[in-house]
């Protein structure tokens, strides 16, 4: 291998990519255009989602547990209604997602020391909103109740502990206000990485085909492997801004914070950048034209989007699903971006994902050296 | 010699593409390579080059043994195809400059050889445009330059004027003419008879055979013509065995006669 004419394969495809607008585009826009896009939509936090309510106890504590689910932000108190009927119909509409019912009993069993039960009805045809409407509630109607409790504990001159009637607290760790953006934005720096990594090796490899170039290119001495990492250097750069980019703008636009080492994101983003650049060239070396190139990158990028763990938990996948999940790098790569950035854990604790992705990457990278000879001959 | 192959042959699986096809070609020499497409030439030419394994047989390029000294050879050669396999979104420079670095030029030597390029192939004053906004003919000037840049004593050029205007493909045929006095080897593959008549040796392969490897003056006395097109088109009928269309000459006395079958 000599340096020279690797560098004078790098130099070209610098040039390709300066006088490309959609590459140029694609290298430092669109990993932006898809951060904004994914962070601000892909939002499954609940604000303010109307409440109707049926108030059948009518009395202070009633209205005082409305009140506390009035002025937290998830809820906004719209309708307050005559009947637990008026409110089923409201959901029914479509008016209001959320229901609240309190029963007439209500004070009754709270002054009984037992557990007073109140009913919320949630529109379940948004699972997203659903989820995080009835966890919320809980959580509002857990902190009433043990407000009540140390209250009457005090009055009665009981502890706190031992009074009765209590349900379940769920526990929410890492991301205890539940906001989404902390949990997306980790996911979307890898699919950013990968996507736009593997659309523009994929492209740059094939557009060489595609004019016939590369026809004149294995007549010199230029070897495979000169051509492969040559063309293959601007994009570890451009991958590497892209990463670098996209931290940077999730602390400012969403307040991402990096919890652990930052020195072994990078590193670990830098291995995973491999990983994608040798599955662009995968490509490349089964594509004929850069349409071909493209349905290619779609066929894969859309499953990796879908059973990575970035939209849906793996952990509820059927068998064969999980299965195929487990062979993306990506699916790895975003434990280890949740890991770090979110958990704040190092690399002891993030080992099996670390192992699995450097045999998944080896093996990719192996796969397309022998794919890439094939394809010269 | 400048190519001296033996007994080379190329099979893809079941497929014979050339069949033991021997010959030698001198040096400073026009070798015409000529048979009908899909009959084994871009085959046989990449063996030649040094980037397809040939399957049995053996060959020297310069001196060199293309199955051991592929990266020597490689050095040596210089190929332009009927493609002109330019980089549209580079200049007329950055094309020469990138092949005058792939071949490893000092920067002395590439700027000398460029700047006589560039006169030959009448490019002046067009070093800074996109190769892609040049017309047909500067193109292939231009891809002509890039596969001479590293001096190269074997010229390989495959269909270099498909597609190119007469006048082009006559200063085209005048550079080559030009080069060979100068003492390089030229291979060529071409469907014009003209530009075959000019070649030193015509070599015919049909269907991976090498039929005949001649000069044109004894091939034209062999066969009582002075017409190439004829004689090739000879070798086809009593290939194939079957009848290839009318002459020209015979076509164009059915249309005066107004016979239309």
């Amino acid at each position: 291998m000599k340096l020279r004419r690797l560098l004078t394969v790098t130099k070209k495809e610098i040039i390709h990519i300066r006088r490309d607008k959609a590459s140029l585009i694609m290298a430092f826009v669109a990993p932006i255009m898809m951060l904004l896009l994914f962070g601000f939509a892909v939002n499954t936090d609940v604000n303010q989602v109307k409440l109707a309510v049926y108030d059948g106890s009518m009395t202070y504590e009633s209205r005082e547990l409305i009140r506390k689910f009035d002025n937290s932000s998830y809820f906004k108190v719209s309708e307050m209604l005559a009947s637990p009927d008026h409110v089923e119909a409201y959901i029914d509409q479509g008016v209001v997602k959320v229901g609240l019912v309190i029963p007439p009993d209500y004070l009754k069993e709270l002054k009984k020391g037992k557990t007073a039960e109140i009913q919320v009805l949630v529109d379940g045809s948004d699972p997203t909103i659903a989820r995080t409407a009835m966890s919320y509630s809980v959580i509002l109607a857990n902190n009433y109740s043990i407000k009540i409790k140390e209250l009457s504990a005090e009055k009665s001159g009981r502890l706190a502990a031992s009074a009765p009637g209590v349900s379940a607290k769920p526990l929410v760790l890492y991301n205890p206000t539940l906001e989404s953006s902390k949990f997306n934005v980790p996911g979307v720096m890898g699919l950013i990485l990968q996507n736009i990594t593997i659309i523009l090796t994929a492209f740059a490899m094939v557009r060489e085909r595609e004019r016939g170039t590369i026809e004149q290119l294995i007549m010199t001495p230029v070897t495979s492997l000169e051509l492969i990492i040559g063309k293959l250097i601007p994009y570890v750069f451009i991958g590497m801004y892209d990463y670098l980019i996209i931290l940077i703008l999730s602390y400012f636009l969403f307040g991402v914070v990096v919890k652990g080492s930052l020195v072994l994101l990078i590193l670990l983003g830098f291995f995973f950048l491999i990983g994608a650049l040798a599955m662009g060239m995968l490509i490349s070396t089964v594509a004929r034209s850069q349409l071909q190139a493209m349905q290619a990158a779609m066929l894969f990028l859309l499953p990796s989007v879908l059973l990575s763990g970035f939209m849906f938990p793996r952990e509820a996948m059927p068998d064969i699903v999980y299965a195929i999940s487990s062979t993306f790098p990506i699916t790895y790569f975003l434990v280890i971006l949740r890991g770090i950035i979110v958990k704040g854990v190092g690399l002891a604790h993030l080992s099996n994902a670390t192992v699995m992705l450097v045999i998944i990457i080896a093996a990719i990278i192996l796969i397309t050296m022998k794919k890439f000879k094939k394809t010269l001959d | 010699m400048a190519i001296s192959i033996k007994n080379l042959t190329k099979k893809f699986g079941s497929f014979t593409a050339v069949n033991g096809i021997s010959f030698d070609i001198p040096k400073g020499k026009i070798f015409g390579f000529l048979g009908p497409n899909g009959s084994g030439k871009s085959t046989t030419i990449r063996m030649i080059c040094g980037v397809l394994r040939p399957t049995s047989g053996e060959g020297r390029v310069m001196g060199c043994d293309l199955v051991k000294d592929t990266e020597k050879i490689k050095q040596n050669i210089g190929y332009m195809s009927q493609k002109f396999s330019l980089y549209e979104d580079l200049t007329v420079e950055e094309n020469l400059d990138f092949y005058g670095n792939i071949y490893l030029m000092g920067k002395a030597e590439l700027a000398e050889r460029k700047r006589q390029l560039i006169e030959m192939a009448n490019l002046k004053g067009k070093e800074k445009s996109l190769a892609g906004t040049l017309s047909g003919g500067w193109k292939q000037r231009l891809a002509l330059g890039c596969s001479l840049i590293h001096n190269p004593s074997l010229l390989i050029l495959d269909e270099p004027t498909a597609g190119v205007d007469p006048v082009s493909r006559r200063e085209f045929w005048s550079s080559i003419t030009q080069l060979v006095s100068g003492g390089i080897t030229v291979l060529v593959t071409t469907h014009y008879m003209d530009e075959a008549s000019v070649c030193d040796i015509i070599g015919f392969i049909y269907n991976g055979d090498l039929i005949t490897i001649d000069t044109p003056q004894e091939l034209y006395r062999k066969h009582h013509t002075q017409n190439l097109e004829d004689i090739f088109i000879d070798y086809v009928k009593q290939l194939s065995n079957k009848e290839v269309v009318t002459s020209f000459k015979e076509m164009k006395r059915h249309r005066r006669e107004g016979g239309s079958d």
